[in-house]
């Protein structure tokens, strides 16, 4: 088996006296496609939040290389350059260009020069279809289109792994698609993603791992075909039943 | 002066302004100068206070740094409520006297008003500053954390430059005070608009006729800045739509890129 990208075990988080994750273990190899599912507040998002740290965790170690990026003296903005991350609302540069979105991580994080910077940003944007759009900026977009710039920008940072929270929950139904097709080609490539989501039957096929989380632990995590049509833990059923009616 | 003063109202203020055209020019010349290098110097020290002020601490940092920001924001704070709180006739008095005074040195009267209309504005500014960093939405310093900037990173390529647009009105807003309060200055003798105005007003007893021509001319300096400022605005809002670029993937991998390389970054 080939060494793991991330490692996160005993993780907790807590606002105040909300324990908001629990004891969390699980560990991501390269080319692993995971998906989190689980009711809303179960700490899914928190998670996300934790593992590149725009939240600190209370407790617990995520090891990246084997090295413990929760230690004081790591360097924490030179560890989220290697972990992507899409937002439910996109979050790009208001003040900037599409194009400029996506090569000013690459020149002033990675320091690359400008040149390579664009060319990386135009392989990028033509992979989700952006490339037409380089000199809109964020405003004049809809929010398919913001989002899969979003998706770009963090692709060219090279990430080890992109981390997806609700990638699609923001946008009209008929955006979706166009999201979820860019994620899937990613997956093609063997991009090393972390998803979570409330489209099931896109987790269903996208992912090789879903991980169903509730009140801020685990509650069970197996392969999707294990995990959608098989549950073990009636958490699980009760949750996934809930769904699937809706 | 070998001509008479003429008896009517227009005769008088064209009597004036022909005769001492130069005088109110030269006053109206310190008056913008002033005005505008304080209005700048306001902007920065206000800048650096607005982001000294949103400086985030989080429990990790160590205690010096806690220490050192904490005692810097306390700064800032005595600072901004003293020059707010007071009035800039009386700044200008303190500050000027106080030198003349209790020092050797002597500001000249020019340099006295600059620094006292820069530490004003500047007081202002910090407020205006910290609410404009507030102003830009928070998924946006995730967005910018999320590739791996740092905090100076951020404000510098991300937030302040979308600050900085936000404050704009009140930045035109502080200039246009400036222009007019600079008139205070006329307490420690600086030579602007103002004191010209009434050296002319008593020579001949034409206050009306005299200040007549000095709020004509504060007002077109004002309505001049104004207009020259949302010029400015719309310049950094850039156009309104945008070019869609030839979508020739072909031609792209190719190495036929045709897409426009940019202007550097915007310049703060
Ligand atoms: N900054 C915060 N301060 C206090 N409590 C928070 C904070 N962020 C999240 N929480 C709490 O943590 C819990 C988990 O929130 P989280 O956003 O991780 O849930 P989620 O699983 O992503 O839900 P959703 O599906 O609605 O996005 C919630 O009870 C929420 O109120
Ligand atoms: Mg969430």
């Amino acid at each position: 088996m080939s060494k793991a990208i991330l490692e996160i075990k005993h993780l907790q988080k807590s606002f105040g006296k909300n324990n908001v994750l629990r004891d969390i273990d699980f560990t991501i190899y390269p080319g692993d496609i995971t998906s989190i599912i689980g009711a809303s507040g179960s700490g899914k998002s928190t998670l996300l939040r934790c593992i590149n740290v725009l939240e600190r965790p209370t407790g617990g170690e995520i090891l990246h290389n084997g090295k413990n990026i929760l230690d004081k003296s790591n360097n924490v903005a030179a560890y989220r350059a290697k972990v992507g991350m899409v937002f439910q609302s996109f979050n790009l540069f208001d003040n900037m260009t599409v194009l400029e979105n996506c090569t000013i991580g690459v020149t002033k994080v990675l320091k690359k020069d400008k040149k390579y910077a664009e060319d990386l940003a135009m392989k990028y944007l033509t992979q989700v279809g952006m490339s037409p759009y380089i000199n809109a900026k964020p405003k004049q977009l809809s929010g398919g289109q913001k989002q899969r710039v979003a998706i770009a920008r963090a692709l060219c940072m090279q990430p080890e792994v992109l981390l997806f929270d609700e990638p699609t929950s923001a946008l009209d139904p008929e955006m979706v698609g166009e999201v979820l097709d860019v994620i899937r080609s990613l997956a093609e490539e063997g991009m090393t993603m972390i998803i979570v989501t409330h489209e099931m039957a896109f987790a269903r096929d996208v992912s090789n791992r879903t991980i169903f989380m509730d009140k801020g632990v685990i509650a069970e995590e197996g392969t999707p075909q294990q995990l959608f049509t098989n549950p073990q833990n009636p958490r699980t059923k009760e949750f996934l039943s809930r769904f699937m009616n809706n | 002066m070998t001509s008479v003063l003429p008896e009517s109202f227009i005769g008088k203020v064209l009597y004036l302004a022909e005769h001492y055209g130069p005088a109110y020019l030269e006053g109206a010349k310190l008056t913008l100068f002033i005005a505008l290098v304080g209005t700048l110097f306001g902007c920065l020290i206000g800048f650096v206070c607005g982001i000294v002020q949103t400086i985030p601490l989080s429990k990790n940092d160590s205690f010096l740094k806690i220490a050192v920001v904490k005692l810097a924001k306390w700064t800032l704070n005595v600072y901004v409520e003293f020059f707010r709180g007071t009035p800039m006739m009386v700044q200008a008095m303190l500050f000027y006297y106080g030198f003349i005074q209790y020092t050797s040195y002597r500001p000249t009267t020019t340099l006295a008003g600059i620094v006292v209309v820069s530490i004003n504005t500047g007081a202002y500014m910090a407020e205006t500053m910290r609410g404009g960093i507030f102003s830009v939405d928070k998924g946006q310093t995730e967005g910018a954390k999320a590739i791996g900037m740092t905090h100076f990173q951020t404000m510098l390529y991300v937030i302040l430059p979308q600050a900085i647009r936000n404050i704009m009105p009140q930045i035109g807003n502080n200039l246009i005070i400036n222009i007019k309060d600079t008139s205070v200055l006329s307490v420690i003798s600086v030579c602007e608009l103002m004191y010209h105005g009434k050296a002319v007003a008593g020579t001949y007893y034409t206050t009306f006729e005299s200040f007549t021509i000095v709020s004509i001319i504060y007002l077109t300096l004002t309505f001049a800045c104004s207009r020259l400022l949302r010029l400015l605005e719309k310049h950094i809002d850039g156009a309104d739509s945008y070019d869609l670029a030839t979508t020739d993937t072909l031609a792209h991998t190719s190495g036929m890129t045709n897409y426009p390389h940019k202007r550097e970054e915007d310049e703060l």
